[in-house]
């Protein structure tokens, strides 16, 4: 065990030398372009805020079934089977056939071609839709794969949205991720209170302009809205004369006749087309400019407008007009979102924590130096010496990865440390005991080595266990500290078996006559 | 080398085990765990008042003004900084906590709210049972891992150790009512790693010797390994407990619960690999044939 050969040698000090180097890139600037890895600081430590949304899909699935109700009626029509009582309750689609068509309506809905009813059977060969019928009482509804595919599909739009949102903020290095098949990740370094962030997230921002109706009915139904201020209210058509998927853009600006805040807007080609006619037909009608389901404002038509821009007004401040400027050139987010879980940290507590969290690695480290040193003199040195280049690698390999450090993070290097010396412990103990037995020091120490070795690797490998779990377990700060006890215990291994150990062979074969060498 | 009569005492340490465990199981009955928000949903609010002249009960004046359900307001480390904590769940309002803010601001007009965390219903009984999860399945990695380096007896013995570990650690956090969150179940797992480590460096001495030793019965063949094992058992800890001494200290009061758990988790840890542990070998009898016979079957 105490032979080395030359080229394992230079393997251990290359490599070594070369994640030292990445470590200390963290502490110097370089002026080279070899390393551009850094450990990343978790918000914790650098403060920030952490937003977990979650999309609420009810709405979604609700349109795709009245969707799919008008499909069904349509093919219903068009082939001249009897179905009456059409109804959607508990998200299924109910109707009753008369008896003869049910073996065609379920051929219909059933159909192994791609149609409407059924979108992607030929690509996935699995229905989007599943019909159950006791005899000629139907009901449909969408599959579990066909809910996972709507899921995934408004989770992809949300997380557009959302980071188009946040971009449009100036928010420093954002982080937004995909949290399971309904949730969002939004993690903003630097950013100590979200509130206008929360604000703008929390908007499903579905910009609608409907005609205010005085007739009860006007061919396509009426609703009674609230006005945004909560007090008025409005009868509404339920006509939609145009939404904001047609918007190109929008700013605030200061209307100077009236001295108030505007939004103008500008309309794509479609969109411009379609405002002009409805503005033309009908002037001196009000427009109703609805935000969320909330009229914003109701302006009567003057003239038609027909160059593709217009005005928003509604008691505007600037910031709530630059906010809803925001939200409209972004676009819509494909369904309401809740903010489930938030956190976050002022930079200064984040200051505080990596101080704190320095002291106590430097106190730690020292006591451990100095308690080895007493214990195991010239080998305690050793032991010390592949402590420090333990914590280097541990830091190297850290920033190799651009792994983000947290607060707990450095709570399991410090714990590395207080640990690392186990394996040498285990070691120069053994080797204590075979030096009672033998008298050649080279043979006890190669034999301590190798007796210990079980022990060591089986000790390390449940500590490894208990890291892995909680990497794969855990969320934010604990990943961190899994992520450093588990890189920690390899890096540990690396020092204790090729650093100390080199270093204890080199001394042990030139004091090899000495007597109590250990 | 040392000789200390471990073995004399398994019985009686045996016994203090078993009244320990009971305790600590009729307290997480009775009383329960102090959950933190991460597990009970909620906010916790943690803030800084330059002027430390104000009191506990001044701040708490100030924040049930809001009318907030189950408030409690507590000092946090030193006296200008506190921590309030109250169960508002509900989320959908996403100016509830600037405008907490900004009421607050208005009596403390110099507060530096230093941390905000906003845990869901949802989320926090997710949070719970991940970390419930992650337990149970690093205390089965570990069984497993032992049942394929040692005998199954070893590898009951080192489960027993550690469900008596991570039981009396968390009786005693319900016993001094301290907080459970998010950073205790990665402590416990913690725990969990480094008491099975400590374990198993006996057991493998004890392995050692008991195919070396035929004729010495378990009861003295796992005092003598303990023994054997024990300057490095000692030095272990008492590097450990060095780092983890110097977090608790200097760490700040995040980390205290976290390396709280870690020290008590140490020493029971350390505890239950000798009198745990090793009583357990002793009661199931093994002997030179459990180990050997089975090196015997491999060749």
């Amino acid at each position: 065990m105490l032979y080395f050969s030359k080229i394992k040698i230079i393997t251990v000090v290359i490599t070594t030398l070369i994640l030292v180097y990445f470590s200390f890139s963290n502490f110097f600037k370089f002026d080279d372009n070899l390393i551009k890895n850094k450990i990343n600081l978790g918000l914790d430590l650098q403060g920030g805020s952490y937003l977990l949304l979650e999309i609420d899909n009810q709405p979604i699935l609700s349109q795709t079934l009245q969707n799919k109700l008008i499909d069904i009626k349509k093919i219903f029509n068009e082939k001249s089977i009897k179905a009456k009582n059409f109804s959607i309750e508990n998200n299924k689609i109910f109707f009753e056939t008369d008896i003869l068509s049910i073996s065609t309506v379920q051929n219909i809905l059933l159909n192994k071609k791609d149609d409407d009813l059924n979108p992607y059977f030929e690509k996935f060969k699995t229905h989007q839709l599943v019909v159950e019928n006791n005899e000629n009482f139907f009901s449909v509804y969408l599959s579990d794969y066909g809910i996972v595919i709507l899921n995934s599909s408004s989770l992809d739009q949300a997380v557009e949205i959302v980071r188009r949102r946040v971009d449009e903020t100036g928010t420093n290095e954002p982080n937004i991720l995909k949290r399971g098949n309904n949730r969002i990740l939004v993690e903003l370094p630097g950013l100590e209170d979200p509130a206008r962030i929360k604000s703008l997230l929390g908007k499903t921002a579905n910009l609608t302009f409907q005609f205010v109706s005085s007739v009860e009915n006007d061919g396509f139904g009426t609703e009674i809205l609230k006005f945004d201020n909560g007090l008025e209210e409005a009868t509404v058509s339920k006509r939609i004369i145009l939404n904001g998927d047609n918007l190109v853009d929008a700013k605030p600006r200061m209307d100077t006749q009236n001295n108030e805040t505007i939004v103008s807007f500008t309309l794509d080609r479609v969109g411009s087309k379609k405002f002009g006619r409805a503005t033309t037909e009908n002037v001196g009608k009000q427009l109703a400019i609805i935000l969320d389901g909330k009229i914003i404002s109701a302006p009567s038509i003057r003239e038609p407008i027909v160059g593709g821009s217009g005005q928003i007004s509604g008691n505007f401040t600037f910031q709530s007009a630059t906010d809803l400027a925001l939200l409209l050139r972004s676009g819509a987010l494909p369904a309401p979102m809740n903010i489930i879980e938030e956190r976050s940290v002022g930079p200064d507590l984040g200051k505080d924590s990596i101080n704190a969290g320095i002291i106590s690695l430097i106190v730690g480290f020292c006591l451990v130096v100095i308690f080895m040193i007493y214990k195991y003199r010239i080998f305690g040195l050793i032991a010390n010496f592949a402590l420090i280049i333990n914590l280097f690698l541990l830091i190297g390999i850290l920033t190799l990865f651009g792994a983000t450090l947290t607060l707990p993070g450095i709570a399991g290097i410090i714990l590395t440390v207080g640990m690392a010396v186990d394996a040498n412990v285990l070691i120069y103990e053994r080797i204590k005991e075979e030096i009672k037995k033998e008298n050649n020091n080279v043979i006890a120490f190669d034999s301590g080595y190798v007796k210990s070795r079980t022990a060591i690797i089986d000790a390390n490998i449940t500590t490894l266990i208990a890291a892995i779990i909680l990497f794969l377990m855990g969320s934010g700060p604990i990943k961190g500290f899994s992520v450093t006890l588990g890189i920690g215990i390899l890096t540990t291994l690396f020092s204790v078996y090729f650093i100390a150990r080199l270093l204890s062979s080199i001394y042990v074969k030139t004091n090899k006559d000495k007597e109590k060498l250990i | 080398m040392n000789h200390i009569a471990f073995n004399k005492f398994y019985k009686n340490f045996g016994f203090l085990s078993v009244i320990l465990i009971i305790i600590s199981l009729s307290f997480l009955v009775f009383k329960g765990l102090n959950y933190g928000v991460d597990f009970k949903g909620g906010t916790l609010i943690e803030i800084r008042l330059e002027n430390s002249s104000y009191s506990t009960s001044k701040v708490r004046d100030v924040f049930s003004k809001a009318n907030l359900p189950n408030l409690t307001v507590k000092n946090f480390g030193n006296d200008t900084d506190y921590i309030i904590k109250f169960q508002k769940q509900n989320l959908n309002n996403p100016d509830f906590i600037s405008n907490l803010k900004n009421e607050v601001s208005k009596s403390f007009p110099e507060i530096n709210f230093r941390r905000v965390e906003n845990v869901g219903p949802k989320v926090s009984s997710e949070l719970l049972k991940s970390g419930i999860i992650a337990i149970s399945l690093s205390l089965a990695a570990m069984l497993f891992y032992i049942w394929i380096r040692f005998e199954w007896q070893f590898s009951l013995g080192a489960i027993l150790a550690l469900f008596h570990d991570v039981i009396i650690t968390l009786g005693i956090f319900s016993f001094l009512s301290l907080e459970i969150n998010l950073s205790i179940v990665a402590a416990v797992l913690t725990i969990v790693g480094y008491s099975m480590n400590d374990t198993v460096v006996i057991f493998d001495r004890v392995r050692d010797n008991l195919k070396k030793y035929a004729d010495l019965n378990i009861f003295d063949l796992t005092n003598q390994s303990i023994n054997e094992t024990l300057s490095r058992t000692i030095l272990t800890s008492m590097t450990t407990l060095l780092a983890l001494l110097s977090i608790f200290f200097l760490g700040g009061e995040i980390l205290r619960g976290f390396s709280l758990a870690m020290i008590l988790g140490v020493i029971v840890g350390t505890y239950s690999s000798i009198y745990i542990a090793n009583p357990v070998l002793v009661k199931l009898n093994v002997n030179h044939n459990t180990v050997v016979k089975k090196e015997e079957d491999k060749n």
